[in-house]
């Protein structure tokens, strides 16, 4: 017998987990339902981290919903627990502290943990990953309490890149070291890329491409310095390591749940537990470009699995659509978008265009007619009408000429397709 | 819910839809002090396209399942599941974009320098039609 009970269980407090209490309390607002998290706090904005530490903004406007949510939706919080056990047999899981908390559905809302590679050095002050309220507090305590002048990025995707940029705005010299030839290169093209770069540099950061990092030095008050394999010597009183985030699946994968990189889902988010679901970046979701599953961990993606995951739990029938790698990322200024597979394979067709000033770029990916990927640099105007057609497989062979132009609206699209569009679902013209 | 619906076969391009957008959210009670106001003059949410004699005005579809809900990284965007209402909070806007990323219909228009969504149509708020239907002179939106 459990110390508790709840119809519902959620572990995990963030995108996912609100999507789903959200959707789960449009089927159901009698269930007992619970959030368990780890982190202490209401649900925040985990990408507006650097914005906070840059000053851009409050730091109460974090908060991802207003401050009655929880008892709005009637959600009980355990939050600054950990669920230390999944017991999949008793329909239960153990915190801690021992206590134990029975479900009738569970989901597993646990997220990714940031990657950190076995360098040397990596244990020493002054060294931390970017991805939690957490880790905010610890970099802005740090810096009150050490002199930074330099610190070093070692990553140069999103995290990487957008943290950067926050500690120059503090005034602290930043360099990007990144092991492939070009930032953000899981979304851009090399196009993309090297425009990014322009803009990081206009922005005072300063990338190293091509290079990995060996080593930290440190001293007794902590890091101070990177060592590349180059050979080169960065100094360093701040290190952020942003190579990347793996679905945290130690919960599940010690219960017995099937788990690749991520934990494994069907169209339902069912893992292969009874009552137990998974959405987020915990969750492999099914990639509809790549025609197979993989964890895509995005924020628009955990929303919706989170969103299926709440309306299945609470005995609907609901089927996740799939998702589409994307992101949207403005680099000191200039916004950046990139949908779908961007880099072309070989047979694909590439459309591209770009603005007399040449900071305006887009490019397109064709594949078999349909739309695959793009990218929108600049000028990002109506970027999601061409989402829309990548998500739709919308065969696009006769009009699309007319997508790679700044005149991109819906009058770019065949009539039938716009009325359908525009009418909406029921509405048929 | 209630939603707005463009005829193009009826549109005749003649922008008021636009206008009279931008006098409702403008603070003030006549056009000329609206347009006077340049400073403050909010951008219409809603827009015509126009492409030859073919034209039609659009503005935000308020989706039951609204993309741009589901990738707002700053909980701007959000769905009042009483009204289906989609609206955004300015306030709480940083500018990732993500919402133009998502939105099919290219309904939400930004301005970069501000690094804000700026106008995206709420409906005008209540249940009578909305500015650019009930000014619209050739029945060409309707709210139904």
């Amino acid at each position: 017998m459990s110390d508790k009970r709840y119809d519902y269980v959620i572990v995990g407090n963030s995108t996912a987990a609100v999507a789903a209490v959200e959707s789960l309390r449009t089927q159901d607002m009698e269930g007992t339902l619970a959030v368990i998290s780890r982190e202490p706090q209401a649900a925040y904005c985990a990408p507006l981290i650097t914005y906070v530490l840059a000053g851009k903004i409050p730091e109460e406007q974090l908060a991802y919903r207003p401050a009655d949510f929880y008892e709005r939706m009637k959600v009980e919080t355990l939050l600054g627990a950990e669920v230390t056990e999944l017991r999949p047999e008793a329909h239960e899981v153990v915190l801690a502290d021992g206590t134990t908390i029975g479900y009738g559905k569970l989901l597993l809302a646990t997220g990714g943990t940031p990657i950190v590679p076995p360098l040397p050095g990596v244990d020493l002050a002054g060294v931390y990953t970017f991805t939690r309220y957490e880790d905010m507090c610890r970099v802005r305590e740090y810096l009150e309490h050490r002199q930074v002048n330099e610190a070093v990025v070692v990553g140069g995707g999103m995290i990487g890149v957008k943290t950067a940029e926050a500690l120059v705005k503090l005034g602290i010299k930043t360099t990007i070291v990144e092991l492939l030839d070009r930032v953000l290169a899981q979304a851009l093209d090399e196009k993309g890329s090297v425009a990014a770069r322009r803009a990081l540099a206009d922005g005072g950061v300063r990338v190293v491409t091509s290079t990995g990092a060996t080593g930290l030095g440190g001293s007794e008050v902590g890091v101070v310095g990177v060592q590349l394999d180059s050979g080169e010597t960065l100094p360093a009183q701040l290190v952020i390591m942003a190579i990347g985030v793996r679905p945290n699946t130690t919960l599940a994968q010690a219960a017995g749940c099937a788990v690749k990189r991520g934990v494994i889902v069907n169209d339902h988010m069912q893992t292969s537990l009874p009552d137990v679901y998974a959405a987020g970046d915990v969750a492999e979701g099914y990639d509809v470009l790549l025609g197979e599953s993989r964890p895509v961990a995005i924020w628009p993606s955990a929303y919706l699995q989170g969103q299926v995951a709440g309306a299945n739990m609470a005995g609907s029938d609901t089927a996740y659509e799939g998702s589409v790698a994307m992101n949207s990322i403005q680099i000191c200024g200039l916004p950046t978008i990139s949908v779908g597979l961007t880099n072309a394979a070989p047979g694909d067709e590439v459309l591209e265009s770009t603005s007399a000033n040449g900071r305006d770029y887009r490019r397109i990916v064709i594949r078999d007619g349909k739309i695959v990927g793009a990218i929108f640099v600049g000028d990002i105007d109506r970027a999601g009408i061409i989402t829309g057609l990548i998500r739709d497989a919308i065969d696009v062979s006769d009009f699309k000429h007319k997508l790679i132009g700044r005149d991109l609206g819906m009058l770019s699209l065949p009539k039938d397709y716009r009325l359908h569009q525009v009418m909406g679902p029921g509405i048929e013209v | 819910m209630k939603r707005i619906y463009a005829k193009e076969e009826h549109c005749i391009g003649c922008r008021l839809c636009e206008i009279y957008c931008i006098l409702e959210h403008s603070g003030h009670q006549t056009l000329v002090k609206a347009f006077a106001d340049e400073e403050n003059r909010p951008e219409p949410a809603c827009r015509v396209e126009e492409d030859g004699a073919l034209s039609f005005a659009l503005q935000c579809r308020h989706c039951e399942d609204a993309p741009c809900v589901a990738a707002c990284i700053a909980g701007a965007m959000t769905r009042d599941p009483a009204t289906g209402v989609v609206s955004h909070d300015k306030d709480k806007c940083v500018g990732c974009w993500s919402c133009v990323m998502m939105c099919p219909f290219g309904g939400i228009h930004i301005d970069i320098e501000k690094g804000k969504v700026v106008s995206k149509c709420d409906l005008c708020g209540g249940e009578d039609a909305p500015a650019c239907v009930a000014h619209c002179p050739n029945e060409a939106l309707i709210y139904e």
